[in-house]
Parts: C-alpha cells; structure tokens; sequence
C-alpha cells in the first residue's frame, strides 16, 4: 500500500479496511485482535488487580534521532503501567492521522509500534483511526493515544505515601536526552543526542521479583525529576536531599543544556526512572537496575530525611538550593 | 592596584574555589549591597545555590538586566495589536508570550486565534517566511547588545535572499546608561558578561571610575561566579573602585568587532523606555531610515502601566525585594504572574521564587 493518507482512509470503507488489514493488522497481528470485532474480548484477570492508563502522543516531528511517535506511544503506557506495579498486558492504538501523510510513514511508525510492543511483552489489542485536515499542511503528521491494561499483585503498594526517613533515591540514567533529542531536531542541532524512549519492563520488573519494597517510583517524563521528587515530598510529608554531582547526564545533554539555557532537572525522557526504596536495599537495587536493559548508568542520587517537606540540592560547589517544581510551561511538547 | 594582585592570583591558579567560598561565608566586613546586572548571572546565582554561600553582609540584588522584564507594557500591547491584524504571524521567544501588556498576553492573544510562534532562533523565521510568501512574520525582536547582531545577521540574510516578508518589531536596549540610572547605594556590579563579549569592557571601565565602585566581569558557571564575587566583595569591602575581567576566555576589551560592525549597519541608537525605570537617552536601538521597510512601528512605545500594587519598577532598579511586593505569591505567580519579572526565567521575582529566598 503506497500514497498518502486522504479523507477516504478515515469514511469507513474500503480504503478503511485496506489500512487496517495492509498496516495495522499485519503488525499487530495477535489471537485478540484478530477477530477484528467491535472490542477486543480478554481472559479473566486471574485474581488480580487491573492497572488501566491511558496517554496521547502529538510530538513533532513524528521521527526524531533515537526514536518515533510509534515507539514512544508503546514505551509511554508500557512505563506509566509498570510505574503502578503492574506488568503490562494490552494496549490499544488510537490514530488521528493528517490529510497528506505518507502511508510508507504511517507504516514505518505502526512496525516501531509492533517492534517495541514485541520488546514489552504486550499486544495491541485494538484500535481505531480517524483523518483529520492537517495543522500544518506542509507537514502532516498524526497522533496517537495508547491506552493499556496491566496486571497487578494483590499485595504489591507502591505510593509516596510509603517513603520513610532515611530512604534512598535512585534514578535509572541520564536525564535530559528525550528532552534534547526533541529539541534538538525541532531545531536543526547536529549532535549525538538520541531519545531514550524505551521500555521499562525487565529493569521493574527485575526490581519487583527480587523481593525488593519499593516505596515509590515514577518515569521520568515531562516536568522532569525536580517535579516527581516534589511531589514525592508533598505527599510524604518528608524531605529529599539531592547531590548535584551524584545526578547522570550525558556529557552532549550537559553542553546542550548549557547553550540553551535549560536545567536537565526539568527536562522529560521517556526512558528513565526514579525509585524510593529503603536504605539498605540500595546496592542490591542499583546492580539489578544497572544489569538490566536501559540501567547501565543508574546512579543513587540522593537520601530522604525527616527534616520538614521539601526538596534541596547540595550544588557542585557547595552551596544549598531548593529544587522548586516545574514553574509555568516555556518549553515545546516533547512527547 | 589590587585589582591586579586579585587579577594575578586567580590567573596563576592561587585562588582557590574553597577559599574563595570561604570568604564570602566569613565575611565581617562592612555591609554591601552588590549588584548582578545581567539575568543570566541572576539564574547561575540561584542554581548553584550561592546565595547560602554568602555572610549575612552581602545581599545581591538583581538588576536591569533581563530583557523580558524590562519591555514596557505598550510594546506587549503593540505585539498584540499586530496579531491580530490578517496576514500577521508574530514569532517570539517564549518568556514573551505570557509577559501581561496593559490588556492580556500573547499567550491570550494566541488563544483567541492569533498566529503566534515560539521559536529558539530567529533564523527559524525565515525558514516560515520562505515557506508562506504571501504571509507577514514579524519578530518580537527583544534583547541587548547580545541579541542585536544575531538579529542583525538575519536581515542581512533576508536582504541578499531578497525575503520580504518580514518585520522587526524591536525593544532593543543597551545596557551602560541603564547600569548608571540604578546606580545608587549599589557597592559593586557584577558586569554582564555576555554583553561584555560582544560590546567590550571599556564601557565598564569607565563606569566604575566615574561611579566610584568596583566592577567585574563575570563568567556564568558556579565557579566563575563565586571567582567574581570575591572579588567584588575583596573591592567593594574596602570601598574600593577597579575593573576586573574575570571572564577573559570569552570577553576582550573592545568586544567582537565584527558583531558590533554588523549591528551598526542596521541599527542606530535612540531614546527607549525601560519598564520602572522611564525613558533613557540613547539606550535603545533602532533600524536605520535605510532599512526601515524591515520594521513594525518600533520607535515611541514608551508608555507602561503597572497593575495597581505590582512593584516591579521598584524590583527592576534594585530598591525592593521581590518579597516586599504585596502581591509576591499571593495574587503573582509562575502561573499567573502580574509583572514581567515573574514571567522570565531572568527575572527577580521568578529566581525568588523558585529559591524562596
Ligand atoms: S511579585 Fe509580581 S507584581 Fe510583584 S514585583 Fe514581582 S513581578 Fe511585579
């Protein structure tokens, strides 16, 4: 199937069924979605508790170093799942595609969508696809909103609410890169500077299976770790201190950040997390987290205390600031 | 003189960090209120967390020197204006946009179907201009001596591309004349070293022998900076006059001779109203009769309202803190701010508040 998308790929009729039979069934292709029915009939949960999210994804450009729209809409709901304790199961796919896209495109995005749905252990289930006229008729685009459902333990609790004193704080990598990456090509840099979009899956649930108790943990995605780690005061009622040079960002990040002004600290990734979990159980968590796929440079940055809720940062040369959260918007959609 | 001993001994690498921090901590001299020009070093100082670095006896105050907080409400109200003409896209950076006029923002304006862009260069202008002939993209050209020749160049683009359809509306300034009106009952400047770099330092020099106190150039990281305020506070401590360069990697004494040419073939100098602090001869910077087809009505934007109660002017000239405003996070915020110096990641009041200090 070659062209461009137009208004007949979106009427439900023939040119309808040929996308979905030529793109998207041919991807996705799985016992549930199969019957190509009205909704997609699932087994039953099996005693445990369901985790169900859902997200939409508009970034521009729908290609960028590192990554895709596609890609992203899969690691986006596979993350925020895993983030509740869930593992992962289904996902459903919801496009709006732009009058003008390139049909080779939408394929390329839709077998990104299949790649790393394959990678997370999760089937795309169903979805649905309207076209629409295109924002900006010299680029047209599409979103797509990802919904998912996840199975949880009955046991498993995983909230702020569970951070003590003396807690530590860990992040699974370099912060900034999907941020930069973005923005980056919205501006035409040249730099190394890949997304990090990726799937969490082995890293948590690695984590989970190791009988480790995680208190809280988050993807680090827009409003940045500054944002998470307040919010993880404020519902604790605890303070978290940070040391500025215990936190991973790529050397290319740093200097990109510095050129343009902006604090790793509020960028988003889409590939990185942050996890509370008690003091003791750091080192063995940090070799799990560092062995699995997307951990390598996992790092401990930072400790909870009983000190009154806020979060400060020990600086690279000395001094103390508080790391507020994300003021006010200023920067492009990143995802 | 001692600024060369100061200049010396951090050049041979004698001035160490810790003992730099050490003296800023411990220092029981007399009482100084020293001021940071430039926006830039405004943001350094709250993220490297400086100001808990310092004794008790030295304040830093911010001053003028973020371009967003000192563009008066009439130049936002003209921005507005033109958006909503037929056939206009304005084109700015982001601080801008949410930056209150004397009715709504661009944010506002952008919200009512004005075609408003946020870009991080203006080159990205010419790009939309190329692509839309038939549409006027006019810049939010806002900024000092840092930012005219980047705007320079890209008009100098624009005329041997034979683009069109393009216009500046400009609030530009220059930053010495500026630094004198706020001069008063400051000890010690931390001179912009951004400006520094494309202007030079002998407007400095000068400055400080006239005004009497010291000035230095600073750098931006956590270092540089905490480099130049011990020397500010070692002059300004025993109320001494001096020029130091401690950003010399970057800054020469005459400045970036190319850049300063560029500006000067497009611009002229004139009279220009910074927010709370009224019309200051010669500070602002104006395209020339010869380029004029380039500009949206730039000169004479000079009036400034003030929300009742908003104490920006006071804040902008260093003659209240951010946390004497009454209305300082309770009715001002990030979210909703009511002066520009909320609004720009430069700005006094947002710094404040993000710090909390
Ligand atoms: S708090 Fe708001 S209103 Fe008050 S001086 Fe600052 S910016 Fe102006």
């Amino acid at each position: 199937m070659d062209g461009i998308i137009d208004k007949t790929h979106g009427a439900g009729g023939s040119a309808t069924a040929e996308l979905i039979r030529d793109i998207f069934r041919e991807a996705f292709s799985n016992d549930y979605l199969e019957p190509l029915s009205d909704s997609a009939v699932l087994p039953p949960a099996d005693g445990k508790k369901i985790a169900f999210t859902t997200d939409s994804y508009v970034v521009k450009p729908v290609f960028f170093p590192g990554g895709d729209i596609g890609r992203l809409a899969v690691c986006g709901t596979v993350n925020d799942l895993l983030m509740s304790g869930a593992v992962p199961a289904y996902i459903t796919a919801g496009y709006i595609l732009e009058e003008g896209l390139d049909i080779q495109d939408l394929k390329k995005i839709v077998c990104s969508m299949a790649d790393t749905a394959r990678e997370s252990g999760v089937k795309i289930v169903t979805g649905d696809t309207k076209v629409v006229e295109p924002a900006d008729p010299g680029e047209p685009g599409l979103m797509i909103n990802t919904s998912g459902i996840g199975f949880v333990d009955i046991s498993t609790d995983i909230s702020p609410a569970n951070i003590r004193p003396g807690d530590a704080v860990l992040v699974s990598g370099c912060l900034g890169d999907h941020h930069a990456a973005i923005l980056g090509s919205r501006m035409s840099i040249k730099n190394n500077i890949l997304s990090d979009a990726a799937p969490l899956v082995c890293m948590v649930s690695g984590l989970i299976g190791s009988g480790i108790c995680i208190h809280a943990m988050r993807d680090i995605t827009r409003g940045g770790l500054a944002t998470i780690l307040n919010e993880f005061s404020s519902s604790s009622g605890l303070h978290i201190r940070i040391e500025e040079t215990a936190i991973p960002v790529s050397e290319e990040v740093r200097g990109f950040c510095g050129i343009l002004g902006l604090d790793p600290l509020y960028m988003g990734n889409e590939g990185k997390c942050v996890f509370v979990l008690p003091e003791e159980d750091q080192d063995k968590a940090l070799d799990i987290i560092r062995r699995s796929p997307y951990g390598e440079k996992a790092e401990v940055i930072g400790k909870v205390t009983s000190d009154p809720a806020d979060v400060t940062m020990r600086t690279a040369i000395g001094g103390v600031k508080i790391v507020s959260p994300l003021y006010g918007e200023g920067l492009p959609r990143i995802c | 003189m001692r600024s060369c001993a100061l200049w010396k001994s951090y050049r041979s690498g004698v001035m160490k960090l810790s003992d730099a921090a050490e003296y800023l901590k411990e220092y029981k001299g007399r009482e100084l209120r020293l001021m940071e020009v430039c926006g830039t070093h405004t943001a350094g100082i709250v993220q490297n967390g400086i100001p808990s670095m310092l004794s008790e006896r030295i304040r830093l105050i911010s001053g003028p020197g973020c371009p967003v907080c000192v563009t008066v409400t009439e130049y936002i109200d003209r921005l507005i204006a033109l958006s909503h003409e037929p056939g206009n896209v304005i084109v700015s950076f982001g601080d801008l946009l949410r930056v209150p006029g004397s009715a709504g923002s661009l944010n506002q304006a952008r919200a009512q179907g004005a075609d408003i862009r946020f870009v991080y260069s203006p080159s990205e202008m010419l790009t939309f201009a190329k692509k839309d002939r038939y549409r006027t993209f006019i810049f939010a050209a806002v900024g000092f001596e840092t930012t005219a020749p980047v705007f320079a160049s890209m008009l100098s683009q624009a005329e041997e591309e034979g683009i069109d359809n393009i216009r500046l509306l400009t609030s530009l300034k220059t930053m010495p004349k500026a630094i004198r009106r706020v001069s008063d009952g400051i000890d010690g400047f931390l001179a912009p070293g951004h400006v520094a770099v494309i202007a030079g330092t002998d407007a400095y020099k000068r400055l400080s022998e006239e005004l009497g106190v010291p000035f230095v150039v600073s750098g931006f990281t956590g270092k540089e900076l905490t480099a130049a305020l011990y020397a500010l506070v070692r002059l300004a401590g025993k109320e001494e006059a001096g020029f130091l360069n401690l950003y010399p990697r970057a800054v020469k004494s005459g400045g970036n001779g190319k850049a300063r040419a560029a500006v000067r073939s497009f611009f002229e100098a004139g009279d220009a109203a910074w927010r709370g602090m009224g019309l200051i001869q010669g500070s602002g910077l104006y395209l020339r009769e010869k380029y004029i087809k380039y500009d949206a009505g730039s000169r004479n934007l000079d009036m400034d309202r003030n929300v009742k109660g908003c104490r920006c002017s006071e804040v902008i000239t260093g003659k209240c803190d951010p946390g004497d405003c009454p209305l300082f996070f309770t009715k001002c915020t990030p979210e909703h701010p009511v002066g520009a110096c909320m609004v720009s990641q430069e700005g006094a009041c947002f710094n404040c508040m993000k710090n909390r200090i």
